[in-house]
């Protein structure tokens, strides 16, 4: 599932450059001076351990200084990792959250990871950190022990110190390490502290770096500056798939301008100057002709599968004949933007033929290999650090932005930032796949599901399975040459998924005549999906008759990614094109909770971000070129779009801890679509559903 | 060119027709104000002129001459946060943190024009700031968690 999340991977290079070789060889556990460093090894084929070094797992050091240092491959962009890790590593370590700082996604300090993407980071990152630290804290109770000579069981670790439980007295962990450099490896399988006795996970911790980020001193990589720096920025084609044939430059000077093979760019002192230059450049282009447009995309999706397309399956038909209801219905999903507030940035610095690029990315080690072979250098060439990044959404997999800024500093022979302009992130980065989805399904009088047959073009696999208990079904995705580069977001496909399957059940329980809840009840017995309905419905309020003409509501609920989603959603309509979301209440359950007022805060975000994706986001587009690639244009949620929102987190100490980023995402849409269809007798099968709306009416 | 930025008089560089933004960012290293959409659309560019809310990426340095501009990095005072500061620390009014300076600063604009504002006039007052991670609710208690604050402290 995961390798279907991350298409958009499978593309040649950006650019192709002149190569040049050159090999150094790096150490990757470089000393980092005096205390214990407890390395985690894990076997080659863990969860997210593909390359070199296979492995190392995760890294910690205690400094004779006192320093607690977490090395770690993830990136944090917002979604509170810096601060959950920290509460898990004091979990286990029991020394105090403030006295740890993680070192996230540095390709030269932190064992190597995938990605940060997937909901992983808590269910498979976590538990591995908080393995190094649980031994981390043996490591200490054990020299304590033989310092003092005393039985280890009479030691206790406590607030960073060992403590002596009968004589009272203490010690703290950077006493113990001092004047040693000590490496221990350990295996996984350290016996970690149960959900139900944690002190410091799973309470509230505020985010360990909200002062630096209300003070704007925490620096983005937007925000770096390197001595001798200049500013970049790169000639984009005038449309897709473009190639430049010939290169004007007599009219730019000041700046350095630098043309390899496709690709073009300045850098230049200033932001200003290097724009100006950029704009005074003539560059010929030869164009690809006659794309596919956003007029014509579901026609073509459906026309373009890449394998056998639709097969029908016989007990499915058979099912679908001899139900007593049969509804068929195609939904369609836009594509659209991340658009991350802060657009793809980097700093690339070369030293001889070794590369240091700062970069916003999800996946610092698939960067540095990016660079590698875009500059046909060896991997370990190449150091890629990530500063805590100005968000992603899945949006940031990739190394565009980085190889522009390092193929720029290569001729400038000077370190040069590449900021992207909003208009760039909304053209050149990718875009959440749009899809068709061609649902048929049959049910019972009584309101039993007995065919289920679910078609996806393009959108993802994510979440396409149905949590119903369905006797006869088939459902299969059919990936699409994608008109658009398309990648990785925010729950994926699931989103679309879910908005069809949710969206489709609503109209079977209108075609027998029950109650949405009660018809989702009488299909499911998977006890964790049913807990998460009773929670969003009771809170809400469900089945309660409206004061007010006008209003509707709807339900959805979801599986994905390790969490359990149920929501519910009240519109209102002065006309069809004027939906209101009034007020949403959205339960989630992804096992134990680690911090519920972040994970209330990531639930929130979730149904925030989701209401334009559901209403109005869609990237418009037309022989090769993006049509709306500005925020004026690009409409993203605001604050007079905000329903009233009631979270409700289930918590289940005795389930492991899943992720929480993406999961409560999906369930938005359909519910929302199922309460305007209550509100105004009008089914809406196309997200985002305003224009469909109004074309309906119109 | 002479700026007058969180108090002091500075003097940079860039093309009088250039972004106030950019000499920000650029020449004098105050990098709390972000670029965000380049066409007032965000937000994240927010700095005070004169005390009011400006979109920094649409203002050209020669409209800034003999204006006292604030950053966010001049909101505290010797260390001290501003109230709203420390309301969106207490809200958790943040997740990835890039737009929460601009934030700020049109949250303590409008609380200037506005002490108590209602939840309304708030949204509205925000309304042109861009919280992709959607922590607008968190934002508006913050807002309100500030009000409260300063009418405690100043009444």
């Amino acid at each position: 599932m995961i390798e279907l999340e991350r298409y958009e991977l499978n593309e040649g290079p950006a650019y192709k450059f002149a190569p040049e070789f050159a090999m150094v060889r790096r150490d990757f556990l470089k000393t980092i001076g005096f205390g214990l460093s407890l390395v985690l090894l894990l076997d080659g084929n863990a969860e997210g351990q593909q390359a070199m070094p296979k492995e190392i797992g995760a890294w910690l050091h205690l400094g004779e200084d006192g320093s607690i240092t977490v090395f770690c491959g993830k990136a944090e962009v917002g979604q509170n990792i810096r601060t959950s890790l920290t509460q898990a590593v004091a979990e286990e370590l029991h020394c105090l959250p403030a006295s740890i700082r993680i070192v996230f996604g540095d390709t030269d300090l932190t064992p190597f990871d995938m990605g940060t993407f997937g909901s992983r980071t808590t269910p498979f990152m976590a538990p591995q950190l908080r393995s190094v630290a649980a031994a981390a804290r043996e490591e200490m109770l054990g020299m304590a022990a033989e310092k003092w000579q005393v039985e280890r069981t009479a030691l206790v670790a406590e607030a960073g110190c060992v403590k002596n439980k009968q004589t009272g007295a203490s010690i703290r962990f950077a006493e113990i390490t001092s004047g040693k450099q000590l490496v221990k490896a350990i295996d996984a399988g350290a016996k970690l502290t149960p959900a139900s006795d944690w002190r410091v996970a799973g309470t509230s911790l505020p985010k360990v770096n909200a002062r630096d980020m209300v003070t704007g001193k925490h620096q983005y990589t937007s925000d770096m500056k390197r001595p001798g720096m200049l500013y970049g920025r790169v000639l984009r084609p005038e449309s897709f798939g473009a190639k430049l044939t010939a290169l004007d430059s007599n009219q730019v000077t000041g700046v350095k301008v630098v043309r390899d093979g496709d690709f073009a760019g300045v850098a230049a002192e200033s932001e200003f100057a290097a724009t100006k230059a950029v704009g005074a450049l003539k560059p010929e282009w030869t164009t690809v002709p006659q794309q596919p447009g956003s007029k014509e995309l579901f026609a073509y999706l459906k026309a373009n599968p890449e394998g056998a397309g639709h097969e029908p399956k016989s007990e499915v038909e058979e099912a679908l004949k001899a139900a007593d209801h049969k509804v068929e219905s195609a939904y369609t999903v836009a594509y659209i933007a991340h658009t991350p507030l802060e657009p793809r940035a980097a700093v690339a610095e070369w030293t001889g033929d070794k590369l240091t690029v700062w970069t916003g990315t999800q996946r610092p080690f698939g960067v540095k290999e990016e660079l590698a072979k875009a500059f046909s250098i060896p991997a370990n060439h190449v150091r890629v650090i990530v500063p805590d990044t100005g968000s992603g959404y899945g949006g940031k997999h990739t190394g565009e932005c980085a190889i522009e800024a390092a193929r720029l500093s290569k001729g400038a022979g000077k370190p040069v930032k590449v900021i992207w302009t909003r208009e760039e992130e909304l053209t050149w980065a990718y875009f959440r796949p749009a899809g068709l989805i061609e649902i048929r399904a049959g049910v019972a009088k009584d309101g039993t599901v007995t065919a289920w047959d679910f078609h996806n073009y393009n959108s993802g696999s994510s979440g396409i399975e149905t949590p119903y208990d369905v006797s006869h079904k088939q459902v299969q995705f059919h990936s699409v040459k994608s008109p658009l580069r398309q990648g990785s977001y925010r729950g994926l496909a699931a989103t679309a998924n879910h908005f069809a399957r949710e969206c489709q059940m609503d109209e079977l329980a209108h075609a027998v005549g029950m109650d949405p809840l009660a018809f989702r009840y009488k299909n499911l017995s998977n006890p964790r999906m049913k807990a998460v309905i009773a929670a969003a419905s009771e809170r809400f309020g469900w089945g309660k008759p409206y004061t007010s003409a006008g209003r509707g509501a709807g339900i959805a609920c979801g599986f994905e990614k390790g969490g359990y989603v149920a929501c519910c959603a009240e519109v209102s309509t002065a006309g069809p094109a004027k939906i209101k979301i009034e007020r949403v209440t959205i339960a989630f359950e992804c096992g134990a909770i680690v911090n519920p007022k972040h994970l209330e805060n990531q639930v929130e975000g979730s149904v925030v971000m989701a209401i334009g994706g559901a209403l109005f986001e869609k990237i418009d587009f037309e022989n090769g070129r993006i049509l709306n690639a500005r925020l004026s244009k690009y409409r993203v949620p605001r604050f007079s779009d905000l329903p009233m929102i009631e979270t409700v987190l289930v918590n289940r100490k005795d389930l492991p801890s899943a992720g929480a980023g993406e999961t409560p995402i999906v369930g938005l849409a359909p519910a929302v679509g199922n309460a305007i269809f209550q509100a105004t007798g009008i089914r809406t099968r196309s997200m985002p559903m305003l224009p469909s709306l109004t074309a309906t009416n119109s | 060119m002479d700026l007058l930025v969180n108090g002091k008089q500075v003097r940079v560089n860039g093309d009088p027709d250039s972004s106030l933004l950019f000499a920000l960012r650029d020449e004098l290293n105050l990098t709390g104000a972000k670029y965000g959409c380049g066409e007032g659309q965000c937000g994240a560019c927010t700095v005070l002129i004169n005390g009011v809310a400006m979109r920094s990426c649409v203002t050209p340095l020669r409209a800034t001459a003999g204006k006292q501009i604030t950053t966010i990095e001049g909101l505290s005072r010797d260390g001290k946060l501003h109230p709203l500061q420390e309301a969106f620390i207490e809200a958790d009014a943040m997740q990835c943190g890039y737009c929460t300076a601009g934030m700020i600063l049109s949250g303590v604009s409008l609380l200037r024009k506005d002490p108590a504002p209602s939840e309304a006039r708030i949204r509205q007052g925000l309304e042109g700031n861009v919280c992709r991670c959607g922590t607008y609710p968190r934002i508006v208690t913050a807002v309100r968690m500030a009000s409260r604050k300063l009418q405690g402290g100043q009444a």
